[in-house]
């Protein structure tokens, strides 16, 4: 599909909790099946979506952050993520998960797909795209 | 102007899919076209046919099945999101071996494909939510 539009998925709240980050990762997964240009942002509690080491054994629920590290194999490489909401809630990136997708055109050389942008630079990338989903 | 819309709140709790009722009318007053509507989230129990609220209070799945006929909008509910909450057709209900459905006229069961597809088809995407 040459006229592909850019479709950016805006996480904004914690994982767990609510249902909106496990159904906006469901969302993702099946538009990466569509070859739109996918991205997607994280933001205010969203940033905790993307923490290390989580454990949801006492809540009963399924953990899913695994399935980020899935994403680069779905050709979805682009993770950006506010630096502002990590200082806000003292994060540092190293408390992210390593999540990395193997460049065809480099000879399938690991590259991070998350990329930590200031507030103003999330602005641009949101004004730079032709459908926004916000969860 | 070709606009998509996306409901993912609850009718009654929370005001989105009286929002996006409200403006899909007058986006449709205007002239502009309306092909979907998504619901997504707990959105799908807009979808439900069993919903009863007082009489003297407006019925928001009336409303949206009533708007649908009259415009042929496509309304489309999530299916994975509807099956964790219970909203079945008769092909569902069959399939999972449940005893009823409860799918309102006007409303298809179908997959999150149909919500990507919106977003590349249309000009505008509109989200009403949280």
């Amino acid at each position: 599909m040459s006229d592909a539009k850019k479709f950016l998925y805006v996480n904004r709240k914690a994982p767990y909790g609510t249902i909106y980050a496990l159904e906006s990762l469901e969302v993702v997964l099946i538009a990466a099946a569509f070859e739109q240009d996918v991205s997607l942002a994280f933001l205010d509690d969203g940033v905790f979506q993307l923490t290390r080491d989580q454990s949801t054994d006492a809540i009963g629920v399924k953990n899913f952050s695994p399935t980020f590290r899935a994403l680069g194999d779905y050709e979805v490489t682009k993770l950006f993520v506010e630096k502002e909401s990590l200082d806000e809630r003292g994060l540092d990136p190293s408390d992210l998960q390593e999540i990395v997708w193997e460049d065809e055109e480099e000879d399938w050389e690991e590259k991070p797909s998350i990329r930590i942008v200031s507030r103003a630079e999330m602005a641009d990338i949101m004004a730079d795209q032709d459908v926004v989903l916000s969860f | 102007m070709k606009l998509g819309i996306v409901v993912s709140e609850g009718p009654y709790t929370h005001q989105a899919a009286d929002t996006a009722y409200h403006f899909a009318k007058a986006a449709l007053d205007k002239g502009h076209e309306v092909p979907r509507v998504f619901f997504y989230h707990d959105g799908v129990n807009v979808a439900t046919r069993l919903s009863v609220p007082p009489q003297d209070e407006r019925h928001i799945q009336k409303n949206w099945t009533a708007l649908a006929a009259a415009n042929d909008i496509d309304m489309v509910v999530c299916i994975a999101a509807a099956q964790r909450r219970g909203i079945l057709d008769e092909n569902e209900a069959k399939r999972q071996g449940k005893d009823a459905s409860n799918l309102a006229e006007g409303f298809r069961i179908s997959g999150l494909g149909q919500l990507i597809e919106m977003g590349i088809e249309c000009d505008r995407m509109v989200m009403f939510g949280d």
